[in-house]
């Protein structure tokens, strides 16, 4: 079995989880230039109400790809709901705040979302009922399993979808111009708050999706599995330049190899002093060189500080 | 017939700055009126009000019979009042078709629309031969243009002109105007803010001058025009 080629295979199906959460984050960044920290707890509930959807059909005689379709169609509305919710409630108040107690907020949201999760769905993490078949197939020596493909295929659409959106429809055009000025938006008669509200109930159903298949892809579900997930996709969008959709696709996807071609080799290179455990502090490591050698990421625009 | 935009004793202010002090103006159906006055008079701020930028009290300003004042932005372009914002406010990262398609937002008619924004095109040919670009590259002139085209896409019966001519050249301030003219005898309504006084009467039936936030003078733009006050003040002409 080729290391490197399996690594690479491994890298791009959580790079693709990581840049679907990450446009989360710089969508709602592009538009209010929030870094919406509670992102990654909307993805754990998503995984959350997944769980428990599909735990609840996994007796049926229902297939397995339907059992999963409906977790994912049970999670998405579930998130939309919440990130409306979020922004209606916690956030549009604070427009025109400083802009640090938005970001306390979300800080607070966090907390808050991942204890009613730990009320509803304990403190234990909970275990996928094993109902996707191992399918694999052998690429030039490298496994790759249905699930990984599923994953890898599920991201590319979403990400290619929103991208049409974006760009194509008159929605989009106006998502981009509101995020570029606001006050002048609004003298066309778009009406910013729903444009916003907007952005979060996309972000937040891509998140819950992505939440569906990182829960299915390591078969574990936890009240606490957002924090991590969701600091590496900022990550991403930081790497990518935040607030660039393009860019936090290409952050995640980077991010996703490089930290499996890490776990991959560290144990060789460090001769076992490290091992694949050390996976976590890949992304945090390229946080911090990317905020020192390139603080406006790999395509994001050098702006200054926004009066 | 009442006039189809009515200031009555309208008042801003800035952070607890007063920057309109109680003005009263009003701007009748097919009128082109003009609002002059120096730097910081609190035209901008008047404009922005009546746009629904800034909180102000309902009954200060009329518009087609209603009060509107501190009705916001988005809802007052749906009924009809476009603002072109000072500094033009273009998309930047938005190429010019984009621009355009933004300033009918609101409209549902795709098939009228279609035909404004080749009127747009028939009115300013250098957007058309732009029109996939992005509008940061534009000039300051074409911008200009496009930030006018982009309100007549919204098909306002009252357009705000917020110092059109401003950093532009002389060649393309003349172009401007011609074309505030033109869109003028298309019937629109316009309520024009100008630093370049003299361009302003010259092209408006009506003129106010505005000061420190108060309206001081009034009347037919050809009387302004030769109002020895108006002449020394804001024509550069010594008496």
């Amino acid at each position: 079995m080729d290391i490197f080629l399996q690594q690479i295979v491994n890298g791009l199906t959580l790079g693709s989880v990581y840049a679907v959460v990450a446009l989360g984050y710089t969508m709602v960044y592009g538009i209010i230039q929030l870094i919406n920290f509670a992102h990654g707890e909307v993805v754990m509930i998503g995984a959350m109400v997944a769980f428990s959807v599909i735990t609840a059909l996994a007796g049926t005689a229902l297939p397995p790809v339907l059992i999963v379709f409906a977790g994912i169609l049970a999670a998405v509305p579930v998130c939309m709901l919440l990130g409306y919710a979020m922004e209606r409630i916690a956030y549009r108040p604070l427009r025109g705040a400083p802009r640090l107690a938005p970001l306390i907020t979300a800080i607070g949201i966090s907390i808050i979302l991942q204890h009613v999760a730990l009320l509803i769905w304990s403190r234990n993490p909970l275990a996928f009922p094993q109902i996707i078949p191992l399918a694999s197939f052998d690429v030039g020596g490298a496994i790759i399993t249905g699930a990984q493909i599923a994953i890898i295929l599920t991201s590319v659409l979403m990400m290619g979808g929103l991208t049409l959106m974006v760009y194509r429809t008159k929605l989009g055009i106006a998502m981009r111009a509101t995020s570029q000025n606001p006050q002048v938006a609004g003298l066309m008669g778009i009406d910013i708050d729903r444009i916003i509200a907007f952005t979060f109930i996309v972000g937040a159903a891509l998140g819950a999706v992505a939440g569906v298949m990182v829960g299915t892809y390591y078969g574990i579900a936890h009240y606490s599995m957002g924090s991590l997930l969701g600091l590496k996709a900022f990550s991403a969008a930081v790497l990518g330049g935040i607030g660039n959709l393009a860019g936090a696709m290409l952050g995640g996807i980077l991010l996703g190899i490089v930290e499996a071609l890490a776990a991959g080799y560290i144990g060789d290179l460090t001769n076992n002093v490290f091992g694949s455990n050390y996976q976590d502090v890949f992304a945090f490591l390229v946080l911090i060189a990317v905020l020192v050698f390139r603080p406006s990421g790999l395509l994001g625009e050098r702006v200054g500080d926004r009066a | 017939m009442s006039p189809l935009l009515a200031l009555a004793r309208l008042e801003v202010a800035y952070g607890g700055i007063k920057a309109v002090k109680g003005i009263d103006l009003d701007v009748s159906k097919g009128e082109l009126v003009c609002l002059i006055g120096a730097n910081g008079a609190g035209k901008t701020t008047t404009l922005k009000a009546i746009a629904g930028l800034l909180p102000v009290a309902a009954e200060a300003i009329r518009y087609d019979g209603a009060p509107i004042g501190g009705t916001r932005a988005f809802e007052l372009v749906r009924r009809g009042l476009a603002l072109v914002p000072e500094g033009r406010g273009v998309f930047g990262q938005l190429t010019v078709a984009e621009n355009l398609a933004m300033g009918a937002y609101a409209r549902g008619n795709a098939a009228a629309v279609k035909q404004d924004l080749a009127r747009a095109f028939d009115l300013f040919p250098r957007l058309a031969e732009r029109r996939g670009q992005s509008a940061g590259t534009l000039s300051g002139g074409e911008q200009q243009m496009l930030a006018i085209g982009r309100a007549l896409m919204s098909r306002p019966k009252l357009l705000l002109l917020d110092e059109p001519s401003m950093g532009l050249a002389p060649l393309m301030v003349q172009k401007i105007f011609e074309t505030i003219l033109a869109v003028a005898k298309e019937g629109v309504t316009i309520l024009l803010v100008e630093q370049n006084a003299r361009l302003a009467l010259e092209v408006s039936c009506r003129g106010y001058v505005m000061e420190t936030g108060l309206i001081t003078l009034s009347g037919p733009a050809r009387e302004l025009l030769v109002d020895p006050k108006v002449r020394a003040a804001y024509l550069g002409e010594a008496d």
